[in-house]
């Protein structure tokens, strides 16, 4: 389309990537009388990045004293459970233990409890008795660990939805299969093109994770760039709940890595991963086998039991790291009034709330007029999550809404009355559905209930079959109707 | 919440499902329930179209419907009452069911008596770890057998289909009728999975390329799947460089294995063989639980119906008995154990004071070979291989004539065999 047909549009604010970061800016700024606007380019937000984060809620002891990742962690923390409990986001406080598996190790674990003293992260130092008790298979020759029991899980693509949706219902505007082509500055104004529209707007925040630095570019701003760095993560059968309570980080061997982590999901299900591998480009998130070799073996010098043959699935994301090593939280050197939420890598979902919470302060001292919006609503409506209801209260809803009485997921016990909620929220596509249900994220990943998903998706949102996809256009499922192949020569 | 009392609650309205709840209710079991999740019983069935089943039970070569229904028929000639689209969500050790459904909302059903038959799920790319990225068009075999049969999609127009188990082979021919072009089927094994009969009608009466000892070492493709590169692999099934290959396809389908579902059974605290993941069980066909039995694919994966009909038999006459309280306690107990070239056999342990068909799957393939029950019966084989299940019957006659506490199954020469 010519950028003379594109439909104009104009707006106060203009977020670009709707990430953990620009969905929570975005339920910020609903908090004032502002007109704001979320361009994502994927078919749903929460997708980049953030879809393969490791959820974990980390507790403030890992970041350099003097970066804006120690600035933003611990008080990201804090913000976390209000923040879940408002948007009804699954949130598990387990803690997060750092195990030494050597006396060597011990020093920078107590290096971290003093760390966490000085900052007031509750910590405590844990001997090798005390640490055995609480994780019993845990590899027996731990020496001792820190444990800070305020870190948590969380799941990142469920609390992107979720802040989305609630700054939506709050008056922020989304627009989903909205890539930004083009950006430019004249004036004051600034400009975003998609292959739509073309978005006049006074701020543009730039939170395009991955793509911050294209972005900036757009602008002429080459103040940082992002140097993609993939991790591969591997997810074990629901099965296997309770073989490790907290989150166990090993004393990291790199600056740029926190190590193979053993994480408990906010949903129950182990993890191990990350890699931690400097990638070339940034749309490589295909998983591989010599990862997993490394993954295993590293998660096995602490959980010696874990099981290959309990893994359901794997899968890849690349962190946007910025060439600064830290964040980038600043206004464009460039361009007035671009302000870069970039580089956001561990522990940028644990930092995003406190970061999101500081827009509104600089969009002030910009210049913008920033007035409390009444009626603002900081919860999300509740979502029914059938799984978890005691049966006397399963029973309630199925008379209330037969829907419920209908499984749908039968490895994650997820009911069609929840799919169509989702369906309601915002989710479009099979990943949509999965990512805020578990509908089809057990252990037959999906065989049994794709067929059916499909159909619901396609009835309640009146498009056929082969137009319902996977994650959004070109990825359908199913191509042809029965019959449709045959005399077109294909064989 | 609505209660219900059952002498013989049947899980799962599949073919193991069925004919169990018959023969429960043969054996005098006054009230007999199926608890089915889809809309209407025959389970798998319904969705494997193509004929070749009911060779051994019926001397005739049924479609799976067919086959099914004639046992739907049998079951709606009976008082036996169904309860379909109901999903059981919990079965505790003393065999109270809770099971959900849009009509009555939850259902809390107290049995004398259960049959575990929930059948099996087949295994996913996840559990197999193929390398790349996640496009659509990956499948497992069943879900595009359904998307096929029940409703009315083709997944793609170039398949690749990893695995030669049945359904692969079914559906290398299924989708080549549909007007689509299978490129190949990559076994990783040495020989077919699937049965003998399969890959002949369904591989090579369509010219459709058998690819063995080989496995997908990565999928290509951002949105939509474009091409798999598949390699060779040595004894250890690790792909040999060099060997590597890309063909070009918009859809693979999974035929990797079929896992019996249990996670009912776990949670009612039900004893599993990590061999074949169903329960252990005694000839009886009842599990650690007293008065909770299995059958079917969710005992252990059939290669024929009629022999999952069979052995539900077998289980819903003693689930029966077991209701009525006219199961006797068996007065010696013989574990079962696996020698020589055998991977398993159900039962896993027997009495020896009832008759007794034995099931069993072999390691590996061999030619002109003797089966060897415990030395007390030993048959000829011309061919065993894993695909074909082998099965025995033993009369308390000659089970009597054990001694000591273990019955060994075997695989021997026929050299061997004559020594004993």
């Amino acid at each position: 389309m010519e950028r003379e047909a594109k439909t104009k549009k104009r707006v106060q604010v203009a977020i670009v990537g709707g990430g953990i970061v620009g969905t929570l800016t975005a339920r910020e700024l609903a908090r004032y009388e502002l007109d704001v606007l979320l361009l994502e380019k994927e078919a749903e937000v929460g997708w980049g990045t953030t879809k393969a984060n490791s959820g974990i809620v980390h507790a403030g002891i890992h970041e350099e004293p003097g970066t804006l990742k120690a600035k933003y962690c611990f008080p990201g923390n804090q913000m976390y459970p209000k923040l879940c409990e408002e948007l009804d986001v699954s949130f598990r406080q387990n803690g997060i233990l750092v195990v030494a598996l050597s006396e060597e190790e011990m020093d920078t674990v107590r290096m971290y409890y003093q760390r966490g003293l000085k900052r007031g992260v509750p910590v405590r130092l844990l001997t090798r008795e005390e640490v055995l008790a609480q994780e019993p298979n845990l590899n027996p020759e731990v020496v001792g660990a820190v444990f800070a029991p305020e870190g948590g899980a969380v799941m990142p693509f469920e609390l992107a939805a979720a802040a989305m949706e609630n700054a939506v219902a709050n008056g922020v505007q989304l627009m989903v299969d909205s890539p930004v082509i083009n950006a430019w500055a004249e004036g004051e104004q600034k400009y975003l093109e998609t292959p739509t529209h073309v978005i006049e707007a006074d701020v543009v925040i730039n939170a395009a994770g991955l793509f911050a630095d294209d972005i900036a570019r757009m602008f002429g701003d080459d103040s940082f760039s992002i140097l993609p760095r993939k991790g591969e993560e591997y997810l074990f059968d629901a099965q296997l709940e309770g073989m490790v309570h907290s989150t166990l980080f090993p004393v990291p061997r790199s600056k740029t890595s926190k190590g193979i982590l053993v994480i408990p999901t906010a949903d129950g299900n182990l993890m191990i991963g990350p890699t931690s591998d400097d990638m070339p480009v940034k749309d490589d998130i295909g998983t591989t086998a010599e990862a997993f070799e490394r993954i295993f073996s590293e998660s096995r010098r602490m959980v010696p039991g874990l099981d290959p043959r309990k893994i359901i699935t794997q899968f890849a994301g690349v962190r946007a790291a910025s060439d600064r090593g830290d964040f980038v939280i600043e206004f464009s050197p460039k361009v007035p009034g671009l302000l870069h939420l970039a580089g956001i890598e561990s522990p940028g979902l644990t930092a995003a709330p406190a970061i999101a919470a500081d827009v509104p302060k600089m969009l002030q001292e910009y210049g913008l007029n920033l007035v409390p919006k009444s009626g603002f609503e900081p919860r999300r409506e509740k979502v029914v999550r059938f799984r978890l209801l005691s049966r006397e209260e399963q029973d309630e809803l199925i008379r209330q809404n037969p829907a419920y009485g209908r499984m749908v997921c039968r490895c994650e016990t997820v009911t069609e009355a929840e799919i169509v909620d989702a369906i309601k929220r915002g989710a479009r596509t099979l990943d949509g559905v999965k990512f805020r249900t578990r509908a089809g994220a057990g252990r037959c990943q999906s065989g049994f209930c794709q067929p059916v998903i499909m159909s619901i998706l396609s009835r309640e949102l009146g498009i056929p079959m082969e137009q319902v996809s996977k994650r959004g256009a070109g990825t359908e499922q199913v191509n042809f109707k029965a019959k449709e192949l045959l005399g077109k020569g294909v064989c | 919440m609505r209660k219900m009392d059952v002498d013989v609650a049947v899980i799962g309205g599949g073919p193991a499902g069925l004919a169990a709840a018959l023969a429960a209710r043969r054996g005098g079991a006054a009230k007999v329930l199926i608890i089915e999740r889809n809309h209407e019983l025959g389970g798998i069935l319904q969705q494997c179209i193509h004929h070749g089943f009911g060779l051994h039970r019926f001397k005739a070569e049924l479609t799976g419907p067919e086959y099914a229904q004639r046992f739907i028929n049998e079951v709606r000639e009976t008082d036996i009452d169904v309860l379909l689209e109901t999903m059981v969500l919990e079965v505790s050790n003393q065999r109270t069911i809770y099971a959900v459904n849009s009509r009555e909302g939850m259902l809390e059903i107290s049995a004398k008596a259960i049959v575990l038959a929930m059948g099996c799920r087949e295994r996913t790319r996840g559990a197999l770890r193929i390398p790349g990225r996640r496009p659509a068009g990956i499948f497992s075999a069943g879900t595009a057998q359904r998307y096929i049969n029940i409703d009315g999609y083709i997944p793609g127009k170039k398949a690749v289909i990893l695995g030669s188990g049945d359904i692969g082979l079914i559906m290398a021919r299924r989708l080549t009728l549909e007007g689509a072009k299978v490129e190949a089927v990559v076994e990783i094994l040495p020989y077919a999975a699937g049965l003998a009969r399969n890959v002949v009608q369904c591989l090579e009466d369509f010219g459709i390329p058998l690819i063995l000892q080989s496995t997908v070492i990565e999928v290509h493709g951002d949105e939509r799947l474009e091409a798999v590169t598949i390699a060779q692999v040595d004894e250890q099934w690790k792909p040999i460089p060099g060997t590597e290959r890309t063909i070009e396809c918009d859809t693979l389908l999974l035929s990797v294995g079929l896992i019996p579902e249990n996670e009912l059974s776990n949670g009612a605290g039900v004893q599993l063989d990590p061999i074949t993941n169903g329960p252990k069980v005694d000839d009886t066909m009842m599990t650690s639980i007293p008065g909770i039995f299995a059958c079917g694919n969710v005992l252990h994966v059939h290669d024929l119906v009629d022999n999952v009909s069979k052995e539900a038999e077998r289980a819903g006459s003693f689930a029966a008995q077991y209701a009525l309280q006219q199961l006797p306690a068996a007065a010696r107990r013989v574990k079962v154990t696996a020698g020589e070239n055998i991977r398993y056999v159900v039962p896993h342990e027997v009495s020896l004071d009832i008759p007794v068909e034995f099931f069993m799957r072999v390691q590996k393939p061999q030619e002109d070979v003797v089966l060897d029950v415990g030395g007390l019966r030993s048959v000829k084989e011309q061919f065993v291989k894993p695909s074909e299940m082998l099965n025995i019957t033993l009369t308390p006659e000659v089970l009597s004539q054990l001694s000591g506490d273990t019955l060994t199954v075997r695989i021997v020469s026929p050299k061997e065999a004559g020594r004993q």
